[in-house]
């Protein structure tokens, strides 16, 4: 196992080069004269003069990559020189901390919820409680995300917060960037409470569609666990059906739930995106969404950059984590 | 398909409800034309915000357009842009994923690599990395949804031509003289295709959920097209459509998605006897 975890973590400097080439290569491909589309039509000469020379455009198209690869070795991800001239890696600092909030929140949600409806449709196999569960589940994977948080709005709009990540009011002492641990660190409970009500439906929003798909795999994943020779010694044994649920079947059920924790964080960062469109929340999907509108191509390029790291170092976590909770799992060089 | 696979189809019910959903959206986006005598494009100043009526049935938008009219128009926006998305994906998936899986080695580990890397990005990320520098349009959302699509099909049939690569059929095919090309695009690929199918059906679901996203952030069709991502953007900005127009052309796409979601999942329940429930 440990020359799986090494032979994978030599792999991971290959993908995220990979990913930045990517990055590179699509930033790049934007039409017309790259100063012009980085500092925008109505740049003063001086700062279109230092862009290109500070980005080698006059110079051939692999020291103009040598040059970004050199940049994104020292964290530096460009400017964005239309809106703020400030640094993107400065942006997305303070950005990137909320949408992980975000995300973190809506996997608990899914995680929680999806655990109870898989372990109800398991158990109660057939019955309307699993009919009913496993319809919500399919139906859940179907529904855009953009479109479930608009149904929140109406339903919930008129007591819930339905824009911003914290009333404005709210003068939050920044340590962490999290808004949950800076309110918490500030001791304020009604900050805490506030940024806590402000997360409720963007997190629920985006919790959907993870939560259907872990609530599916849960239930087939334990059915399969629930009809093995051992879960009928502990049957017999006297076991409690709850005990043999909790303490026996989930525990080797738990390995497809956890591969699919990483595809859903992954979904998660993608679906934050839209999530945050909708509910305004100061986080990198609006940031995206923003720079988009403004064609800020470096800032563009540097939060997918930011986000696909973030989703291949997680991957690369839930992947080690599978091969240490499972003490089957050989990964042989052949399937690696 | 065989007879005994067709009819486990038939009877899932998952499957026909889906197949039920799909049609009705196929058959409204083909004869939309004869029923209504709105039309979905031109702005109708004066007309704008009706609310329900026996002209408008579920009233008009902000540019006096009639939402129900729009909403089947959408379909064929829609519908067209999953497939082609789809159509995209296994055109450059399939030889790919064949290619890697009949000749194995160096071949199979290169493009392996090639497709950890696509998927090392989160998919509506990327369809937004890619469309961003293209602008709003048609061919932007298919290529940059289709690109998304590429892994699935190449996984699914490195692994199906995987298995059956060693089989007799196919040592017969070399035996008799067929050569590569010949033996995996007419001896293994067809016999293949059963999994692909259903990649293919779910993926059609799952190109509408994205390319109705990239609509939503402004990144989709063109705007004014009636395309459902769009149309719910529209609703969602203007508080007075919120609860009709954004209402209604996302039920239109969770319903179309679910068909496909549905169909996909009672097929590979009937081609697979071991995944049926």
């Amino acid at each position: 196992m440990t020359s799986y975890v090494v032979r994978r973590l030599l792999f991971l400097p290959v993908v995220l080069w990979a990913v930045s080439f990517i990055v590179f290569v699509l930033i790049r491909a934007v039409p017309g004269d790259p100063t012009t589309a980085i500092v925008g039509e109505k740049a003063p000469a001086a700062i279109r003069e230092k862009v290109r020379r500070d980005r080698g455009f006059d110079r051939p198209i692999l020291v103009q990559y040598g040059i970004y690869l050199g940049k994104l070795l020292r964290g530096d991800l460009g400017e964005s020189y239309k809106r703020s001239n400030e640094k993107v890696s400065a942006e997305i600092a303070r950005k990137l901390p909320h949408t992980i909030e975000l995300t973190i929140a809506s996997m608990a949600i899914a995680l929680l919820g999806g655990l109870a409806f898989g372990i109800l449709s398991a158990v109660y196999k057939g019955r309307w409680i699993d009919t009913a569960s496993m319809t919500v589940a399919l139906a859940g994977v179907s529904v855009p995300v953009f479109w479930l948080g608009l149904l929140l709005i109406l339903a919930f709009g008129s007591f819930l917060p339905i824009s911003g990540n914290i009333s404005p009011e709210h003068d939050v002492a920044r340590r962490t960037g999290f808004l949950l641990v800076d309110t918490a660190l500030m001791g304020s409970g009604a900050m805490f409470r506030d940024a806590l009500l402000h997360l409720l439906m963007p997190a629920l929003a985006l919790s959907t569609i993870p939560l259907a798909m872990t609530a599916r795999i849960t239930r087939a994943s334990l059915l399969e666990v629930l009809e093995s020779d051992y879960i009928r010694t502990a049957r017999a044994k006297g076991a409690t059906p709850a005990g043999i649920v909790l303490r026996h079947a989930l525990r080797n059920a738990a390995l497809p739930i956890v591969t699919l924790m990483g595809l859903e964080f992954g979904y998660l960062l993608g679906g934050a995106v839209l999530t945050e469109t909708v509910f305004d929340w100061d986080g990198m999907g609006t940031y995206i969404l923003t720079s988009v509108r403004e064609t800020e191509y470096e800032s563009i390029g540097g939060a997918v950059l930011v986000l696909a790291f973030t989703f291949v170092i997680v991957n690369l976590a839930v992947d080690i984590l599978y091969a240490v909770i499972d003490p089957r799992v050989r990964y042989g060089s052949a399937e690696a | 398909m065989d007879r005994r696979k067709l009819s486990v189809l038939l009877r899932h019910r998952g499957a026909m409800a889906g197949l039920a959903l799909v049609v009705f959206f196929l058959l409204a986006a083909a004869l939309i034309g004869l029923f209504s005598p709105h039309d979905p494009v031109t702005w109708r100043p004066g007309e704008q915000h009706q609310s329900a009526s026996g002209s408008h049935w579920l009233g008009t938008d902000n540019s006096g357009r009639d939402i129900l009219t729009r909403l089947f128009y959408g379909a064929r926006i829609s519908l067209l842009i999953g497939v082609a998305c789809v159509a995209f994906s296994a055109a450059i998936g399939l030889p790919l994923g064949s290619v890697a899986g009949y000749f194995g080695g160096a071949t199979d580990a290169a493009i392996s690599r090639i497709l950890d890397i696509l998927l090392s990005f989160p998919g509506m990320l990327l369809a937004i990395a890619i469309a961003a520098p293209m602008g709003a349009g048609l061919g932007t959302v298919i290529l940059s949804v289709g690109v998304v699509g590429i892994p699935q099909f190449a996984r699914q049939v490195r692994a199906s031509v995987l298995s059956l690569r060693e089989r007799e059929f196919v040592m017969a095919s070399r035996a008799l003289g067929a050569g590569h090309a010949r033996t995996l695009f007419r001896e293994i690929l067809p016999n293949a295709l059963g999994p692909v199918i259903v990649v293919a059906t779910l993926g059609v679901g799952g190109a509408i959920l994205t390319a109705a996203g990239l609509s939503f952030i402004g990144l989709g069709v063109e705007a004014g097209t009636a395309e459902w991502g769009a149309m719910l953007h529209d609703g969602y900005v203007d508080p007075m459509l919120r609860k009709t127009l954004a209402l209604y052309s996302g039920l239109a796409i969770s319903l179309a998605v679910l068909g496909f979601n549905l169909f996909g999942d009672g097929l590979r329940d009937a081609l697979d006897p071991r995944s049926r429930p």
